[in-house]
């Protein structure tokens, strides 16, 4: 085997070529079967899409690097529960195109983070973090008070679907309007936003005012809905860890 | 000048070694043997790939895949590692479900362990609001101090931090300042009016008769008081005195009086378990306390 290794070396092309086949044969193994074995990314029954307007601030959050200094992954690891929750299951990112899990964490995991603050507090921090959390690194992002461009959400939404993500016709034709919809919970539309995609969609307005839609909005909606759409995370924990 | 020959193999005298059979010139180069510990190390690994594969996750079989005889799985590692945490903590810990808050703050061993861990769940998840010494800022009130909206003593304090105020809680706590002007349920000249005997009333001086203490006493007193003294079973701020939650100038409270106020407190219920919630009571009841039960950092 030696043997045939050295007289490989001294073929540089052949060698090339063994180096692609042991690489494939990897490849085949380790990586292909995990789009076959059902338990890869077992999708939850209750996981709801992001809302449009929740769409248009993950876009924001693509935007501004956010992916850049926070994670979007509890670890599977005792101490990291203890801090942030149950940890994250694939199918909890099964509609994210693409995931943003992250592999850096120079600020907290945004995991779980849904719920955790008031949109009030997000809009201060967002514009400047320093005035709530003096010791805060965070950039400030002050020019998210401008208008939220909803013009391509509906190709968007379209996008996501052939994609796999479950937005029907209905959804993509009105994703518009459910946007600003989602930020005005005393319109017509917002009762559509919560029948299209369920009851546990905030329909709030995240930046304080109702009568414009803001860059704002979006970011805050989103970051309100993470590890808010499925409970998928917490039935897996809860029968082990009840505290 | 010659070219490299090749298979010219011989025997370097000085190691021993074989040369690789090349010429340069007359100089050659010592074909050096793999070190043997290196085939080792590799012909083991390959050893030890043999026994994983039984032990462990390892053969893709089509829609499933072979478990392996130990049955790992790292996400149940980590909740038996958490449930390990909480067990190792147990025996101070789960004196905080009895919530006889008398009791636990008089047991001076049990608060020296538990305030330093409660500090830590403060600073996790109040703190981002309330800041990190619980002195909060514009629009996240002070907990350090000795005004309440709903209640200093920790049993008030953990029912706020279970339901939240104005939060997605089906139990919450409401409070909202209505948006006077916004709403347009008050005029603007009257607003400027209310603005005044507001600031009137903050300084003690606001006169009992004037015709905007008519449009507090139709339109604020009954969540503040008739003498603007709060009510605390609505959350609504005491406005006798000169703490304020979203600014005392006369600037802030026409903002206040105009586009109202709905501040919101998440509930945690569901975030944090009822022991760690009843330990954060103790310590934010420890803050107002000013340092009495030695919990201020």
């Amino acid at each position: 085997m030696l043997k045939l290794h050295y007289n490989l070396e001294k073929v540089s092309l052949g060698m090339v070529a063994a180096i692609i086949v042991a690489a494939l044969i990897g490849g085949a193994v380790e990586i292909a079967p995990l789009f076959t074995i059902d338990e890869t990314v077992a999708i939850p029954d209750d996981l709801r899409p992001h809302t449009p307007l929740e769409l248009a601030g993950r876009e924001i959050y693509m935007r501004e690097g956010c992916y850049a200094c926070h994670s979007q992954m509890v670890r599977a690891l005792a101490d990291e529960i203890d801090r942030y929750g149950p940890y994250s299951l694939a199918g909890e990112s099964a509609y994210d195109h693409p995931m943003l899990w992250g592999s850096k964490r120079t600020g907290p995991d945004l995991a779980r983070l849904g719920d955790k603050y008031s949109d009030d507090w997000h809009v201060v921090h967002l514009a400047d973090p320093r005035s709530v959390v003096p010791a805060s690194i965070m950039p400030a992002y002050p020019w998210l008070t401008t208008s939220l461009d909803t013009e391509n959400l509906s190709a968007q939404l379209a996008t996501l679907a052939r994609l796999g993500v479950p937005y029907s016709d209905e959804m993509i034709a009105n994703a518009m309007r459910d946007a600003l919809a989602q930020s005005r919970p005393d319109s017509d539309g917002a009762a559509d936003v919560a029948a299209r995609y369920g009851e546990s969609v905030a329909i709030r307005a995240f930046d304080g005012n109702s009568s414009r839609l803001t860059e704002m909005d979006a970011l805050v909606a989103y970051l309100q809905s993470l590890g808010t759409l499925t409970k998928a995370a917490h039935e897996t924990l809860a029968p082990e860890a009840t505290q | 000048m010659s070219r490299p020959t090749r298979h010219e193999v011989d025997t370097d005298p000085v190691t021993g070694y074989e040369t690789t059979g090349h010429n340069w010139n007359g100089i050659r180069e010592l074909n050096t043997p793999f070190p043997r510990i290196v085939i080792w190390a590799l012909a083991l690994t390959f050893a030890y790939s043999a026994v994983a594969w039984v032990l462990l996750p390892a053969w893709p079989l089509g829609r499933d895949y072979t478990r392996g005889l130990l049955g790992l799985d790292q996400g149940e590692i980590a909740a038996e590692g958490y449930q390990r945490l909480a067990e190792a903590r147990a025996d101070w810990v789960t004196l905080f479900a009895s919530g006889d808050f008398t009791a636990l703050a008089a047991d001076k061993t049990l608060m020296a362990r538990a305030m330093p861990a409660a500090a830590r769940l403060f600073a996790d998840n109040c703190a981002a609001c309330h800041g990190a010494t619980g002195t909060g800022g514009p629009g996240f009130p002070n907990l350090a101090d000795q005004d309440w909206l709903w209640g200093g003593d920790p049993e008030t304090v953990a029912e706020t931090l279970r339901v939240g105020i104005n939060s997605a809680h089906l139990e919450t706590r409401f409070s909202q300042m209505p948006a006077f002007g916004r709403d347009g349920m008050l005029p603007r000249n009257e607003i400027a009016a209310v603005a005044d005997h507001v600031l009137a009333l903050s300084s003690g001086k606001a006169d009992p008769n004037s015709p905007s203490a008519t449009l507090f006493a139709e339109n604020c007193s009954s969540c503040h008081g008739e003498a603007g003294t709060g009510g605390l079973g609505v959350g609504a701020p005491v406005l006798v005195d000169d703490q304020w939650i979203y600014g005392g100038s006369r600037d802030d409270i026409l903002t206040t009086l105009r586009q109202g106020r709905q501040g919101v407190m998440p509930a945690w219920e569901n975030r944090l378990s009822a022991t760690e919630i009843n330990m954060l009571a103790l310590y934010v009841a420890g803050l107002g306390q000013d340092g009495e039960t030695g919990v201020r950092q």
